[in-house]
């Protein structure tokens, strides 16, 4: 489908939203409440299963709670060095690819924006694959080549985007931003292409990042990503009533006391920033930025105070299932399931809502 | 006399190189109701946008309030001046109260979101404009004159002493013009708030306007009453057209105390019964 055809029909979707929904607050309780159950299952299942209760016991122990071990050390080992900074990485990259997907929504005023839509995407698939190309592996902190030049990748491109895109006056809509994201997207894919076709043997490494996984997490390579990606999301959620101003348009926006030029640069650079992180630790795991904004604000409404916080609980609790359901598959790369399970429920949420005015 | 609310003097506004205004001076007072009429590209839209600070004049001086608007943050401007937005594509189903509620957002703290009072503020202004029945729905299933009132609501709801429209209505059809423009007016008198607003319709502006300020080519060529702005002379040299085609639309004016040169036709009934806002 054309990202035209696309674009109309979620324009003329019409949301039914429940007349009386729950408070933004109790929905964030609920969430946290499904996410601490998603943790523990995730961490309890796979190839050796651990039984939920010493699944709890060890987590509880972990966070410094008095509790008796009961459990064999390998459990321990197996819950806290190998499965537990999995799904950490998984919160945090599912959380943050979530916010960063409303964030460049409600920048560009587009509902089919994604984290990736300013070449983040190619950036990073260029780099690396870069990376795998080059014998040399240095590793600092247990990252290797491959994370530290796809995050740069996906930060530089989107600098390019943005210098070569902008333009207009401080107040013209961000649609040139969008088409230069497309085109040097386009250039960087067919970087992508000549390194794929470079790469021989390789190019299983490579079409691994391309889909998106989580084996690779380490506590060392989420200590890399999480404070980036908590402190970018947090920051972006601090600028919640901007893209609020924005819903209006940019002018608007200003009359409404937002100063547009700086706070729109702030917060591509923040959401930028935040799918980079994600990306270098997980690859291109698509779907989640797109979805888990959309169905929060089924719920709650476009008030983006409620659905950036709602929607980062929702896309952590997504990823991590889709993770788990990777895992259970037998490793398979996780973007194709959150794309498997993601793209019919779009589909499916396009059709449910009935056409409307059309603006 | 009181000082203006908003106050430009001398001000010259150039996009490159073209001059787009031209040391115009105007001054508002404190519960004042001015129209800012003028051909296409005359500059009425920049003096709007150079009074709200979003454009920096080249030359002259701009104040809100009695303070230069260069020296104000942009929410200090926006509790000084609401701006109707322009009709826009919201990218998202967006209920008309939380339209609405987009007007609060120079007075909210920025972590704190919505207080009560903020609330009470929108709820006022929906009332105040008539729109209550609206409530719930997605503004952008609304019709044009509906999404307008809508826009006004934000914009009453912001509770600047100052209210600021550009052609708010256009493309709307008779009913809503007449609607929007009484509206206006029992804002302006009601509540005491200023207005200045960009209009077209010389008619609508001369019958519901008590002031008139003509731009033409970047300066202001006329600026009082009606019957003074719109004479037939003006007319013609300003938009170079036979004074007797507006004179037909003029009719309406009369209140105003217009001269209708050419003849008087009948006054459609819809507009002098006064239907109000819904």
């Amino acid at each position: 489908m054309s990202i035209g055809a696309r674009s109309l029909a979620l324009a003329r979707a019409r949301v039914g939203r429940p007349a009386r929904a729950p408070s933004a607050g109790v929905l964030a309780l609920i969430g946290l409440g499904v996410l601490a159950c998603v943790i523990v299952a995730a961490v309890a299942v796979g190839s050796v299963a651990v039984a939920p209760g010493d699944t709890v016991g060890i987590l509880l122990r972990a966070i410094g709670l008095p509790i008796g071990r009961s459990w064999s050390p390998a459990a321990e080992t197996i819950v806290l060095e190998l499965r537990l900074p999995r799904v950490l990485t998984a919160i945090m990259v599912g959380g943050g690819l979530a916010v960063a997907g409303a964030a460049f929504q409600g920048l560009l005023r587009n509902p089919l924006a994604d984290p990736y839509v300013l070449g983040t995407a190619s950036g990073a698939a260029l780099g690396a694959a870069i990376a795998v190309l080059i014998p040399f592996r240095a590793v600092f902190l247990d990252l290797g080549l491959l994370h530290v030049l796809s995050f740069a990748g996906a930060l530089l491109s989107v600098a390019v985007v943005y210098r070569l895109g902008r333009g207009g006056g401080p107040f013209a809509p961000l649609t040139g931003l969008l088409l230069t994201g497309y085109a040097v997207g386009s250039l960087l894919a067919a970087g992508l292409a000549m390194t794929m076709f470079l790469a021989g043997s390789n190019l299983r490494q490579i079409f691994a990042f391309l889909l998106g996984g989580l084996e690779g997490a380490s506590w060392l390579r989420l200590a890399f990503a999480a404070p980036l990606i908590a402190g970018g999301s947090l920051a972006i959620v601090a600028r919640a009533r901007v893209l609020n101003g924005l819903l209006l348009g940019e002018e608007a926006a200003a009359h409404l006391g937002v100063d547009v030029r700086r706070e729109r640069a702030v917060l591509l650079a923040l959401a930028s920033l935040v799918t980079a992180a994600a990306v270098a630790v997980a690859g291109l795991v698509g779907f989640i930025g797109l979805v888990a904004p959309h169905l929060v604000r089924l719920v709650v409404g476009p008030d983006a105070r409620r659905v950036l916080p709602l929607a980062a609980i929702l896309g952590a609790i997504l990823l991590v299932l889709a993770d788990l359901g990777a895992r259970l598959l037998g490793e398979i790369p996780v973007g194709v399931v959150t794309a498997v399970v993601g793209a019919p429920f779009f589909l499916a949420l396009l059709r449910g809502t009935r056409s409307a005015y059309e603006l | 006399m009181t000082p203006p609310i908003a106050e430009l003097s001398g001000v010259t506004v150039a996009y490159r190189e073209r001059l787009v205004l031209r040391g115009v001076d105007l001054a508002i007072a404190p519960g004042e109701r001015v129209a800012l009429v003028g051909p296409n590209g005359a500059g009425k839209s920049t003096l709007l946008r150079v009074l709200a600070g979003l454009v920096v004049p080249r030359d002259g001086s701009v104040t809100l309030g009695g303070d230069p608007v260069a020296g104000l943050g942009r929410a200090a401007i926006a509790r000084r001046l609401a701006a109707v937005p322009g009709q826009a594509a919201l990218p998202f189903a967006t209920r008309v109260e939380e339209v609405v509620a987009l007007g609060r957002l120079p007075h909210e703290d920025p972590f704190r979101g919505p207080r009560p009072a903020d609330r009470a503020a929108v709820d006022a202004a929906i009332e105040r404009v008539g729109i209550g029945s609206l409530r719930g729905r997605d503004a952008r299933e609304l019709s044009l004159g509906e999404r307008q009132l809508v826009l006004i609501a934000l914009a009453v709801a912001q509770a600047a002493p100052l209210l600021v429209l550009d052609e708010p209505t256009v493309h709307l059809d008779l009913r809503h013009q007449v609607a929007v423009m009484e509206l206006l007016a029992d804002v302006n008198r009601r509540d005491g708030v200023a207005v200045l607003a960009v209009l077209h319709d010389l008619a609508l502006a001369a019958h519901f306007f008590p002031r008139l300020a003509l731009l033409d080519g970047g300066r202001i060529v006329a600026d009082g009453p009606p019957a003074h702005v719109l004479a037939p002379e003006r007319i013609r040299a300003t938009f170079g057209v036979d004074p007797a085609i507006f004179a037909g639309s003029a009719a309406f004016a009369a209140p105003a105390g217009l001269a209708v040169p050419g003849g008087v036709r009948a006054v459609p009934s819809e507009l002098t019964a006064g239907p109000g806002g819904r």
